[in-house]
C-alpha cells in the first residue's frame, strides 16, 4: 500500500537514539541517516547493538531516548506510513509453522493491505524460488528454506527500506548467490538496504557504506573503501562476547 | 522534597506518629462495652484496610502516569505502593480473623467487606508475581501498568457484584459508610483518625525508601555499564 | 474498513492454524469433560441437587478450559515471534487484540457446547426448556471471560511459568464474571422469570463491553518493546 509520502527523497534517520532494556543499555546516542540508494553493512562484535539498531529502525522497538524519523516525521506519530515503507527480517522468522508458505505470505499481504495480491505473491515466490513448496507447511521446511520465506515476507510489500539481520544464515550456495545479486541491484532501484552479517567479506561485496558498532555506539560511518578495517577488526578480537547480539 | 522534608525527619515523624497512635489505641480510646479489649485491634484493622485500597489506587495512579509520561520514578512509585499495599492488605486479612474469632466465634465469613478485601489481596498477588516473572526486564513496567489498570476497573465490579450478592453482613458497618449511626464513641473516632494518619506516614516513608533504592539500583547499573564499556575501549 | 479486514484476517488465520493441529480445542474439551466427570465422583449429585450444583460445576469447567485455551492461543504467536511480525505491518494493536479475542470466543463457544452436552447427558438434565436464556447469559459471561483472558494471555506470554501466571492474573479479575455466570445460569435453569436474574446478565454485558474497550486501548502497551 504505497502512501502519499513525498517521493523525492525518502530518508530514514536515527537521531541521538539510546535504547535501554531494563538495566542494559543496548544503544547509546546513535545517529544515522539512511538515504535512497544507500547500501549499508552493519558490523560489530556480538552485543554491539546491531539487532537492536535494526529493531529500532523497523519501529518494533521504541527508543528510550531520541527519535526515529522518516522524512523528518517521527515514525511513532505516524506508524502506518513508516511500516509500509519498511521491510524487516531477523533471526525469528515471523512465520506460522502450521500455515503453508503461500498462506503465510498471503496473511502478511493482508496485514499490509496489499492490492493485486496474487501477482505480488507470485513475484515474491519467484524471486526467492519458493514455488515448488508453496503448499508445504512451514514447520516441515528446513531452516534455510524458512529463511527464504522470511525474506520473501520482508520484500512482499515492496518496501523502500530493507532491514535484514543476518540474511545469509542457513542459505545454501545457490540461494546465497541469488540473494547477493538481488541485494546489489536494490541501489539502482533507489531502494535502501541495511544489513548485518557475520561474514565480513560477503558484506563487503554488497555494501558501499560501512557502519561499525561497538558497545551500542557508532565507531565508524563512511564509505566501505575508506574504513579503517584493521583497527575495527583488532577491536573485535580484543572483545569478549556481549550479552545481546 | 529531599531538602524540604529530609528522610531522617520523615522517619522520626513516622515513628513518633506510630507511638502516639499506640497511646490513642490503648490508653485514650475507651474500652468497647460488649467486645472488650480485643476490639482495640479494630484501629489497626480499619486503617490497614483503608491503606490497602488506597495503595492499590495509587499503584494504578503511578501506572497511569508511567503509561502517559514514561517516567521511571512513576513506575517505581507504582511498584513501591503495590509492595507496601500488599503488606497492609495482608495485615487486614490477619487482624480480621484474630478479631472475628473471639467476637463472632468464626475465623472467616464471605461477607461484603471480607470478600472484596480478599479479591484485592489476590490482585496484589497477581501484580507482584507478574513483576518478578517477566522475562525481558524492559517490559515489566509496561505490562504491570496494564495489569493494574485492568485491576482497578475490576475493583469497581467487585463491589458491584458483592452488593448484588447481598451477603448477610456480620461485619460492623463502621467507618467507611457508617457515619453517625455507627455508635462509635467520639474518642474512638479520634483514635481511628490518629492511627490512619500514622499508617499514611508509614506508607509514604516506605514507598519513598523503595523509590530511593530503585533509583540507586538503576544508577549503579548504569555506572557499572559505563565502566565496562570504557575499560574495554 | 481496513481495520475490519485485518480483524477478519487474524480471526481466519487463527481458525486455520487451529484446524491444522486441533490441539487447542481438543485440550479444552478433554480437560473440561474431565472436570465434569470427576465432579460426579466427588459429589455424586442426584435429582434436585444436580440442578443446584450444575451451574457452578459448568463454570468451573469453563474457567479452567478457558485458561488452557487462552494460553495455547499465544503459543503459535510466540514460536517464531509471529506476533512481532504482525506489529511490523501497518496494523492497529487493538485490531490484533480483537481478532485474537474473537477466535478465542469461537473456540470457547465450541468447547462450552461440548461440556454442556456432556453434563446434560451424564447428569440426566435437560437444558432445552431454558436454552434461550441460558445461552444468552452464558454468551455475555463468556465474552467477558474471553475479553480479559485474551489480554492476560498476551501479558503472561512474556513471563516465565506462563501456565501458572495466567490463572493468577486472570481469575481474580474474572471473579465478577464468574459469579454472574453462576447466578444467571442458576436462574435460567431453575426456570425463574428472566426479570429475576436479568441484572446479572446486564452486569456481565457491562463487564464485557468495558473490558473489551479497555483491552483494545491497552493492547498497544502489551505489545510495545
Amino acid at each position: 500500500m504505497p502512501f502519499d509520502t513525498p517521493r523525492a527523497k525518502p530518508e530514514l534517520e536515527l537521531r541521538d537514539v539510546s535504547k535501554q532494556f531494563g538495566d542494559l543499555q543496548a544503544l547509546r546516542g546513535v545517529c544515522l541517516r539512511v538515504a535512497p540508494g544507500d547500501s549499508i553493512l552493519l558490523y560489530g562484535p556480538n552485543g554491539a547493538g546491531k539487532t537492536t539498531l535494526l529493531r529500532v529502525l523497523s519501529t518494533l522497538a521504541r527508543p528510550s531516548e531520541g527519535k526515529v524519523l522518516l522524512n523528518g516525521e517521527d515514525v511513532h506519530s505516524n506508524p502506518a506510513a513508516a511500516k509500509s515503507a519498511i521491510g524487516f527480517m531477523t533471526h525469528t522468522t515471523f512465520l506460522y509453522g502450521e500455515l503453508t508458505v503461500r498462506e503465510n505470505l498471503e496473511f502478511a499481504g493482508k496485514l499490509f493491505g496489499l492490492r493485486a495480491m496474487a501477482e505480488r505473491l507470485s513475484n515474491a515466490m519467484e524471486t526467492f524460488h519458493l514455488h515448488e513448496r508453496a503448499e508445504t507447511m512451514v514447520r516441515e521446511l528446513s531452516r534455510g528454506y524458512q529463511q527464504r520465506v522470511s525474506l520473501a515476507r520482508a520484500f512482499l510489500h515492496d518496501p523502500q527500506f530493507l532491514l535484514l539481520d543476518e540474511p545469509f544464515t542457513g542459505l545454501d550456495a545457490g540461494s546465497t548467490e541469488s540473494l547477493q545479486t538481488l541485494l546489489r541491484g536494490l541501489g539502482s532501484q533507489g531502494k535502501s538496504l541495511i544489513f548485518s552479517t557475520h561474514d565480513f567479506e560477503q558484506g563487503k561485496a554488497i555494501a558501499r557504506r560501512l557502519v561499525a558498532l561497538e558497545g551500542g555506539r557508532v565507531l565508524y560511518d563512511g564509505p566501505m573503501e575508506a574504513a579503517p578495517l584493521a583497527a575495527l577488526k583488532a577491536g573485535e578480537r580484543s572483545h569478549g562476547a556481549g550479552a545481546r547480539s | 522534597m529531599k531538602k524540604t522534608f529530609p528522610q531522617t525527619v520523615h522517619l522520626a515523624v513516622t515513628l513518633a506518629a506510630l507511638l502516639v497512635s499506640l497511646y490513642f489505641i490503648f490508653l485514650y480510646a475507651p474500652q468497647e462495652s460488649t467486645m472488650g479489649e480485643v476490639q482495640r485491634i479494630f484501629y489497626i484493622h480499619v486503617s490497614s484496610g483503608n491503606m490497602a485500597f488506597l495503595a492499590y489506587f495509587l499503584t494504578f495512579f503511578g501506572s497511569f502516569v508511567y503509561l502517559w509520561k514514561r517516567n521511571e520514578s512513576a513506575d517505581d512509585f507504582a511498584y513501591g505502593s503495590a509492595e507496601v499495599g500488599f503488606i497492609f492488605c495482608t495485615c487486614v486479612l490477619i487482624t480480621g480473623p484474630l478479631w472475628a474469632k473471639p467476637v463472632w466465634g468464626i475465623w472467616w465469613t464471605w461477607d461484603e467487606r471480607l470478600t472484596p478485601t480478599f479479591f484485592l489481596w489476590l490482585l496484589f498477588v497477581g501484580y507482584l508475581m507478574l513483576r518478578s516473572y517477566v522475562i525481558a526486564p524492559g517490559r515489566a513496567a509496561l505490562l504491570a501498568a496494564v495489569v493494574s489498570t485492568l485491576g482497578v476497573v475490576d475493583v469497581v465490579f467487585d463491589f458491584w457484584v458483592i452488593r448484588m450478592k447481598s451477603y448477610r453482613g456480620q461485619h460492623p458497618a463502621a467507618v467507611m459508610g457508617g457515619g453517625e449511626n455507627s455508635g462509635l464513641d467520639p474518642r474512638m473516632w479520634v483514635a481511628v483518625f490518629v492511627t490512619f494518619v500514622a499508617c499514611l506516614l508509614l506508607f509514604s516513608y516506605l514507598v519513598r525508601q523503595y523509590m530511593r533504592v530503585a533509583a540507586l539500583r538503576r544508577q549503579v547499573a548504569r555506572l557499572r555499564q559505563l565502566r565496562d564499556s570504557s575499560s574495554g575501549a | 474498513m481496513h481495520t475490519l479486514r485485518i480483524i477478519a484476517a487474524i480471526f481466519e488465520k487463527d481458525l486455520r492454524v487451529e484446524w491444522r493441529h486441533r490441539e487447542t480445542l481438543a485440550s479444552m474439551c478433554v480437560f473440561g469433560l474431565l472436570v465434569i466427570f470427576l465432579f460426579n465422583f466427588a459429589f455424586e449429585p442426584a435429582g434436585e441437587e444436580s440442578l443446584r450444583l450444575l451451574p457452578g460445576l459448568l463454570w468451573i469447567a469453563f474457567a479452567f478450559a478457558g485458561v488452557l485455551g487462552f494460553n495455547r492461543s499465544f503459543a503459535s504467536e510466540r514460536e517464531n515471534a509471529a506476533l512481532e511480525g504482525m506489529r511490523l505491518a501497518p496494523v492497529d494493536a487493538g485490531a490484533i487484540y480483537i481478532g485474537k479475542m474473537l477466535a478465542n470466543l469461537f473456540f470457547m463457544a465450541i468447547a462450552e457446547a461440548v461440556m454442556v452436552f456432556a453434563a446434560s447427558l451424564w447428569y440426566n438434565f435437560s437444558f432445552i426448556p431454558a436454552l434461550g436464556w441460558f445461552t444468552l447469559s452464558t454468551f455475555f459471561c463468556t465474552l467477558g471471560y474471553v475479553a480479559v483472558g485474551t489480554i492476560f494471555a498476551a501479558i503472561a506470554a512474556n513471563t516465565r511459568m506462563r501456565e501458572v501466571m495466567l490463572p493468577v492474573l486472570q481469575f481474580p479479575v474474572a471473579i465478577p464474571i464468574f459469579i454472574a455466570g453462576v447466578e444467571a445460569s442458576t436462574g435460567a435453569l431453575k426456570g425463574d422469570p428472566p426479570g429475576d436474574y436479568a441484572s446479572w446478565i446486564k452486569l456481565a454485558a457491562g463487564f464485557s463491553v468495558i473490558f473489551v474497550v479497555l483491552s483494545y486501548l491497552l493492547f498497544e502497551f502489551v505489545l510495545e518493546e
